[in-house]
C-alpha cells in the first residue's frame, strides 16, 4: 500500500499555545485511519494543519507533494478534503448549490457524476435538493457537508467529529458510509471522540493526548488496550474492569 | 404642496435613488465578500464620470495611464508573492489580467482620444479603464490584508479614497465636467417630461439589477461568490479561491460605479471630488439594507433619493443632515433585530 | 514609582523644547497640533484600542467643544476658563444622548451609526446660524492667566502639552483599577465580564463619554489657540484621521495615541511643503502621498508602530506584587443557609425549533459536587447558560436560594454567589493572570472610574489584587501570575478560569470541562482542590467527559441526552445504567 498523506515532526500554535507537539503520522491509499482524543487534545488542531488552515512547522506531503507552501485551494485541487467540526456549509443557499459548489473544480461531466454519486449514497439530500442548508437538521447537514466534499472528488477525505451532537441511528448511517467510501477508493482520516465507533470502522489508529500521538496501531490492538479502555471507551469498559 | 411638485420631486427623486441603488448593491457585494467597506467606491463613480466626459471632448484621460501603471504594480506584487514556488501558468494568468489587459485599455483609449468616437464606445471605454483600476486597487492594497480586521481594512480604503480623489485632481483638474446625454429623445406624460438620459438611468439600472440577480442566482461563479461572502472557509474548502471571489466583486463594484457616473454626468455636473458624497448616499442604503440584503437595499436607496428630494425642496439646508440623521433610528431597530450573540474577534 | 520614570522624562523634555535656543517656531505650532490631535487619538485609544468600539463621529465632539467655548466667549464674552467645563460638559452630554443610541448597536453597525451621526452633526454645524454657518466664528479671545495672554503657539503650547500629559495619566490610571479591567474585557465579548457582574452597557457608555470629553478638550484648546472655528476640522474627514492617527501610533496603546499624532502631523506637514517642490506639480499631492502611506504602513505594521517602537526598547512591566496580607471581605450572603441551592424544575430552551433543554429538573445541595455528563451536543453547556443568565429559558423554573433565577440577567445571578468558567476559554489573552482573575472581584470592588483616574482606589484596588493573588496560589499558578493568559496552555488557562469563577466568593461553583486538556497529576490536583472546596462550604456544578475523573469526584450525577434528562443517581448506580451506556455509546455499541 502507497502513502497517501504523511506528516513529519508537525507542530502547530494555536496563539502563544503549542496545541500539536512533534507528530507524525501516515495515512496509505485506501486506508481508514482513526485519530481517538479527549476533548482539546488537539485534534481538530492537526486536522485544520494538514488542510492548510492553521499554520504547521514540519514536513506535511501529500501525494507525492511538498503541501508547505501550498495554499487551501491548491491542497484541494491535489484531491486533499476536510468536513469540518461545524461543517462550514453555505447556510443561506440550498442543498443543491451546495454541492454543485463542492465540484467547484470539476468540469460539467464530473459534477453531474459526483451529484448521482452523492445521491445515491445519500437519498435524503435528494428529497430535501430544495431546502436551504441552514434548516437541515444536525444529521443532514453532516451529510450535506460530507456529500459536499465528496463532490470535489478527493482522495483523502478528513472527517471531524462528524458524529457530534447526531442521534445514535444517524451516527450509525454515517459510519456505514465511511466503510463504504473506501470501496470507492477514498482514504479517509477520522477524527472523533466516539472511540468505540471509529475504532470498528477503521484500520489504523493514533491516540493524541494534550498534542502529541501517546499510542498507535492496528485499530483492533487499540480498542482492546487497557489504556485506551480506560480513558477513552467511556465507563462501560471502567465499569466492567472495576 | 400641489401634485406637481410632488410628482415632479418623486421623479427625481427615483433618478437619485436608482444611483444610489446601483452603489449601494455594490457596497454589499464588497462587503459581503471581502468585509471591505468600499469608501473608494466614490472615486470610481467621478473616474467613470470624467473618464466619459473626457473622452467625449477629446481629451485623453489620465485614469487610463494610472490603470497601465497600477496594473505593473499588481503584477509586482504577483511576481514578487510567487517568488518561490513559480507557477508559470499562474504568472501568464497575472501578466494577461494585469499588463495586456490595462495595456490594451491605454493603447485604445490614445487612439480614441484623437478621434471623438461615438458616445458607445467612450462609455464602454471609461467602463473598462475604471474596471481594471478596481481590479488592480484590489490586488495591491486589499489582498495584502484580506487576513486583518474589519477595522483595517476600512482605514486601508480610508487611504485608498484620499489618494484616488487626489489622483482625480491631478487628471481632470479643479473644474466641474458635464458629459453628453446617452439618449436625447424625450416623452412628456401629464405634467412630467420624461428625458432620454432619464429613461437611461431607469434602464440601465433595472437591467443591471436583473443581470446581477442572474448571475448571482444561476452561474456558478456567482454562486461561488455568494458562497464565499456566507461562508468564507467553507468556500476555501471547496476550493473557491478568496482572492477569486475578492477580484470578481471589485471589478463589478468598479463597473457599477464607473457606469452610475456616466449616467449622471450628462444631468449634473461632477467635481473630481463629488464623488465621496454621492457614494455615502448609495453607502447609507447599504447600511439600511444592513450590508447583507440586496432587496432591501435597492428600495432603501430609493427611499433615500426621494428623502433627500424632498427635504432639498423643504429644507434644503438641512438636506444632508436629514438624510444621515435618517440612518441613526434605523440601525437602532437593526442593532435590537440581530440576535444578541457573542461576537468573538480579534 | 519605576513605572512613571519614562512619563517624568517625557513631560520634562516637552517643559524643555520652547526653551531650545534657536527651535523655530514652527516647530512649535506643528507640537501644538501633535498634542490637539493627541488629545483625540487618546480618547480612540481607550475606546477602540481598549474597549473595541470603533467611532468615526470623534471630530464631532472636537466641535462640540470648540463651538461651545466659541460661542460664549465671542459672542457672549465668557471667560474662557469659565467656558473650559462647560466645554467639557456639552461634549460629554452629547456622547451621554450619542452613546445611548450608540452603544447599543452591535457588529459594525456601531461604527457605521458613528459615521452616521458624525456626518450629520458636521452638516448641522455647518447650516446653523448661531455658529455662523460655514463661515464659523472668528475673534475668539486668547487664553490668558492674569496678564499673561496665551497669544502665540509658544505658549498656548504648555497650556495644551499639560493637557495632553494630565491626560495620559488619567487614562493610565483609569486602565489600570477595576474599571479599567472591565473596560479591556469586553473588547473580546460581553459575556465573560457580565457573568462577574460587569454591565456591559454602562461600561461602553462611560468609555464613549470619557473619549468625546477628551476630544471636547482638544476642541476647547483648539478654538484658542487658532481663535477661529469654522466647519472644516470637524467633518468626517477629520473623524477618519482621527482613527487613522489612533491605527498608525498602536490603537491599543495610550502613547500609540500621541507617536500616531506626531507622525500624522509631521508627515503632512512634510508633504505639503516639499512635494509640489520636489515634483513641480499642483494638486493634492500630498492626499495621494498621505493615502498610499497610509495603505503601506497597514500592510507592514497592521497593529500600529508603538507597540514595535517598543520591542525595541528594553522596558518591561515591572509585575505586580500583591500585598497578600490584605483581606477583602467575604460577600453578603444569607445568614441562615438553606440546604437546597439551586432548583431547576422543568427548564426547557428552545431554538426555533429545536430543542437544546428539553424539561430538565435537577437540584444542587449545599456542600455537593453534581456531574452533569452526556455526549457532545446533549444540552449540558446549554444548561449552564440557563443557569447563569446567558440565555433565558423558554419555559421553566430555576432558583438559587429560593430565588428565580430563570429571566434574571446574568449580573444578578453572580450577586447569589453563582460563579462559573466556561467550555471555550474566556479570557483577555492580552492581560496577566492576574488582572483577568481580579475581574472575578469586580463586585466586591467598589472604586469607580473617578476614583481610579486620581488613584483614590488604591486601598480597594489593593485589597482585589491580593485576593486575586491568593485564588491564583490556591490553584497552583502563582509562578504563572504575570504572565499574559493568552500564553498559557489551555489547560492552564482552564484553571485560570477557575480562580477567576473563585474570586466571586461563591457558593456554587459551576465548571464547563475544567479537566480537559490537564494531565493525569494536573487532573488529581483538580480533584482534590474540588474536595477542599466542598470540605470548606461550597458546592460545584462540573460539566465532564472524563469519566475516571466523574466517577472517582462526584456525590451524584445528572446525565443528559439530546436536552433530555435520562439519569440521575450515585456514580455506582450511573454506571450500570444501560439506557446510559447505550447513550454514551451509541449505537455501534
Amino acid at each position: 500500500m502507497s502513502t497517501l498523506l504523511s506528516v513529519e515532526d508537525a507542530h502547530v500554535s494555536y496563539g502563544k499555545v503549542e496545541a500539536v507537539r512533534s507528530v507524525s503520522l501516515e495515512v496509505g491509499d485506501n486506508e481508514i485511519v482513526t485519530i481517538i482524543g479527549a476533548n482539546g487534545a488537539g485534534k481538530t488542531t492537526l486536522l485544520s494543519a494538514i488542510m492548510g488552515v492553521l499554520p504547521l512547522k514540519g514536513r506535511v506531503a501529500f501525494a507525492g507533494e511538498n503541501l508547505a507552501r501550498l495554499e487551501i485551494e491548491d491542497r484541494v485541487a491535489l484531491g486533499l478534503s476536510l468536513v469540518p467540526e461545524h461543517r462550514e456549509l453555505f447556510a443561506s443557499m440550498n442543498v443543491e448549490d451546495n454541492l454543485e459548489l463542492g465540484a467547484f473544480r470539476m468540469s460539467k461531466a464530473r459534477t453531474a457524476a459526483g451529484f448521482e454519486h452523492v445521491y445515491m449514497l445519500f437519498p435524503r439530500l435528494k428529497e430535501r435538493r430544495k431546502q436551504l442548508a441552514g434548516t437541515l437538521s444536525g444529521g443532514e447537514q453532516q451529510m450535506l457537508a460530507m456529500g459536499r466534499a465528496l463532490m470535489g472528488a478527493p482522495k483523502l477525505l478528513m472527517l471531524d467529529e462528524p458524529s457530534l451532537g447526531l442521534a445514535p441511528i444517524i451516527v450509525a448511517g454515517i459510519f456505514e458510509i465511511i466503510a463504504k467510501l473506501r470501496q470507492d477508493g477514498v482514504s479517509v482520516l477520522l477524527v472523533e471522540q466516539n472511540a468505540k465507533a471509529a475504532l470498528q470502522v477503521a484500520d489504523r489508529a493514533y491516540v493524541m493526548e494534550l498534542g502529541e500521538f501517546v499510542l498507535n496501531g492496528k485499530a483492533s490492538e487499540i480498542a482492546t488496550d487497557q489504556r485506551v479502555a480506560a480513558s477513552y471507551l467511556g465507563f462501560a469498559e471502567s465499569a466492567a474492569a472495576g | 404642496m400641489n401634485t406637481t411638485i410632488m410628482l415632479f420631486l418623486l421623479q427625481d427623486g427615483i433618478t437619485n435613488g436608482a444611483i444610489y441603488a446601483l452603489l449601494g448593491l455594490a457596497l454589499v457585494l464588497v462587503f459581503a465578500v471581502t468585509r471591505v467597506i468600499l469608501i473608494p467606491q466614490g472615486e470610481f463613480v467621478t473616474y467613470g464620470a470624467l473618464t466619459y466626459a473626457s473622452l467625449a471632448a477629446g481629451q485623453m484621460p489620465g485614469t487610463a495611464k494610472l490603470a497601465f501603471a497600477m496594473g505593473l504594480v499588481a503584477f509586482a506584487f504577483d511576481l514578487y508573492a510567487a517568488r518561490k514556488s513559480l507557477h508559470w501558468q499562474r504568472i501568464a494568468r497575472a501578466f494577461a489580467l494585469n499588463v495586456v489587459f490595462p495595456g490594451l485599455v491605454l493603447a485604445a483609449t490614445v487612439w480614441a482620444a484623437g478621434q471623438r468616437p461615438p458616445a458607445g464606445i467612450n462609455l464602454v471605454l471609461a467602463l473598462l479603464i475604471v474596471a481594471a483600476i478596481g481590479l488592480s486597487l484590489y490586488r495591491v492594497v486589499f489582498q495584502p490584508l484580506a487576513h486583518t480586521s474589519v477595522l483595517v481594512l476600512l482605514i486601508a480604503s480610508v487611504g485608498c479614497h484620499l489618494a484616488l480623489q487626489g489622483l482625480g485632481l491631478l487628471f481632470f483638474g479643479a473644474e466641474g465636467q458635464r458629459g453628453p446625454t446617452l439618449l436625447n429623445a424625450s416623452a412628456v406624460l401629464g405634467p412630467l417630461r420624461f428625458t432620454g438620459q432619464g429613461m437611461a438611468v431607469y434602464g440601465i439600472t433595472i437591467a443591471f439589477i436583473v443581470a446581477l440577480w442572474l448571475f448571482f442566482g444561476l452561474t456558478l461563479y456567482g454562486k461561488a461568490l455568494r458562497a464565499t461572502a456566507v461562508n468564507r472557509l467553507g468556500a476555501r474548502l471547496v476550493g473557491i479561491r478568496t482572492t477569486l471571489s475578492g477580484q470578481i466583486a471589485f471589478l463589478l463594484a468598479a463597473t457599477i460605479g464607473a457606469l452610475s457616473g456616466i449616467l449622471i454626468v450628462p444631468i449634473t455636473t461632477l467635481y473630481y471630488d463629488s464623488g465621496f458624497l454621492i457614494g455615502l448616499k448609495g453607502f447609507v442604503a447599504a447600511i439600511i439594507g444592513g450590508l447583507v440584503s440586496y432587496p432591501l437595499t435597492a428600495v432603501a436607496a430609493l427611499l433615500v433619493g426621494i428623502v433627500e428630494a424632498f427635504s432639498s425642496f423643504y429644507a434644503s439646508n438641512f438636506k444632508e443632515v436629514i438624510v444621515f440623521t435618517l440612518l441613526i433610528p434605523v440601525l437602532v431597530l437593526r442593532s435590537l433585530a440581530a440576535p444578541a450573540v457573542e461576537e468573538e474577534k480579534d | 514609582m519605576r513605572e512613571r520614570w519614562p512619563l517624568i522624562i517625557f513631560a520634562a523634555v516637552m517643559v524643555a523644547v520652547p526653551s531650545i535656543p534657536g527651535m523655530p517656531p514652527f516647530w512649535i505650532v506643528l507640537l501644538d497640533n501633535i498634542g490637539l490631535s493627541a488629545l483625540v487619538a487618546m480618547g480612540l485609544v481607550l475606546l477602540t484600542g481598549v474597549g473595541g468600539l470603533t467611532s468615526f463621529g470623534q471630530a464631532a465632539f472636537v466641535g462640540f467643544g470648540a463651538y461651545t467655548t466659541a460661542v460664549l466667549s465671542a459672542n457672549y464674552g465668557v471667560s474662557p476658563w469659565l467656558t473650559l467645563p462647560l466645554s467639557l460638559l456639552v461634549a460629554g452630554g452629547a456622547a451621554v444622548l450619542l452613546g445611548l443610541v450608540t452603544v447599543r448597536l452591535s457588529g459594525h453597525y456601531l461604527p457605521l451609526g458613528t459615521l452616521a451621526w458624525g456626518l450629520g452633526l458636521f452638516y448641522l454645524f455647518s447650516k446653523l446660524a448661531f455658529l455662523g454657518r460655514n463661515d464659523g466664528i472668528s475673534g475668539i479671545p486668547p487664553l490668558s492667566i492674569g496678564a499673561l495672554k496665551m497669544l502665540d503657539p509658544g505658549t498656548i503650547y504648555y497650556a495644551i502639552w499639560i493637557a495632553v500629559l494630565l491626560s495620559a495619566l488619567l487614562t493610565m490610571n483609569l486602565l489600570d483599577s477595576r474599571t479599567g479591567r472591565a473596560i479591556r474585557a469586553l473588547r473580546r465579548g460581553h459575556v465573560a465580564a457580565e457573568a462577574f457582574g460587569v454591565y456591559a452597557p454602562s461600561a461602553k457608555l462611560l468609555v464613549f463619554i470619557y473619549a468625546a470629553v477628551l476630544a471636547g478638550l482638544s476642541g476647547w484648546l483648539y478654538a484658542h489657540f487658532t481663535r477661529a472655528v469654522n466647519p472644516t476640522p470637524f467633518g468626517a474627514q477629520a473623524g477618519i484621521e482621527y482613527l487613522f492617527v489612533a491605527v498608525v501610533g498602536g490603537a491599543g496603546y495610550v502613547w500609540g495615541g500621541v507617536l500616531g499624532a506626531a507622525i500624522v502631523v509631521i508627515l503632512k506637514e512634510v508633504l505639503q511643503s516639499y512635494l509640489p517642490l520636489l515634483l513641480h506639480g499642483e494638486g493634492q499631492l500630498e492626499t495621494i502621498v498621505f493615502g498610499i502611506l497610509l495603505v503601506a504602513l497597514l500592510q507592514l505594521a497592521p497593529t500600529g508602530l508603538w507597540p514595535w517602537l517598543t520591542s525595541w526598547l528594553p522596558l518591561k512591566p515591572a509585575g505586580k506584587k500583591p500585598n497578600t496580607s490584605l483581606t477583602l471581605p467575604a460577600r453578603e450572603r444569607p445568614t441562615d443557609m438553606p440546604d437546597l441551592l439551586l432548583q431547576i424544575d422543568n427548564a426547557r430552551k428552545q431554538f426555533g425549533g429545536v430543542v437544546a433543554v428539553n424539561n430538565v429538573s435537577f437540584d444542587v445541595q449545599a456542600r455537593e459536587i453534581v456531574a452533569l455528563i452526556g455526549p457532545n451536543g446533549a444540552g449540558k453547556s446549554t444548561t449552564f447558560n440557563l443557569i447563569t443568565g446567558v440565555l433565558p429559558a423558554t419555559s421553566g423554573n430555576i432558583s438559587m436560594l429560593g430565588r428565580p433565577i430563570g429571566k434574571a440577567p446574568p449580573q444578578d445571578v453572580v450577586k447569589l454567589g453563582i460563579a462559573r468558567t466556561f467550555q471555550h476559554v474566556k479570557l483577555v489573552p492580552d492581560m496577566t493572570v492576574l488582572e483577568n482573575v481580579a475581574i472575578g472581584a469586580h463586585l466586591r470592588g467598589h472604586a469607580g472610574a473617578l476614583s481610579s483616574m486620581i488613584r483614590l482606589d488604591r486601598a480597594d484596588e489593593a485589597k482585589l489584587l491580593a485576593e486575586a493573588a491568593r485564588q491564583i496560589a490556591r490553584v497552583g499558578l502563582a509562578e504563572q501570575m504575570d504572565q499574559l493568559a493568552g500564553s498559557l496552555s489551555l489547560g492552564q488557562q482552564r484553571i485560570v478560569e477557575i480562580a477567576r469563577a473563585l474570586c466571586v466568593d461563591p457558593v456554587l461553583l459551576l465548571l464547563d470541562e475544567p479537566a480537559a486538556g490537564l494531565r493525569h497529576m494536573e487532573k488529581q490536583r483538580l480533584a482534590a482542590l474540588l474536595r477542599e472546596l466542598r470540605a470548606g462550604g461550597m458546592s460545584v456544578l462540573l460539566v465532564e467527559h472524563d469519566m475516571g475523573f466523574v466517577m472517582d469526584l462526584a456525590d451524584r450525577i445528572v446525565v443528559l441526552d439530546f436536552g433530555t434528562k435520562i439519569a440521575e443517581g450515585t456514580p455506582a448506580a450511573i454506571k450500570t445504567n444501560p439506557e446510559v451506556i447505550k447513550a454514551y455509546l451509541g449505537a455501534t455499541a
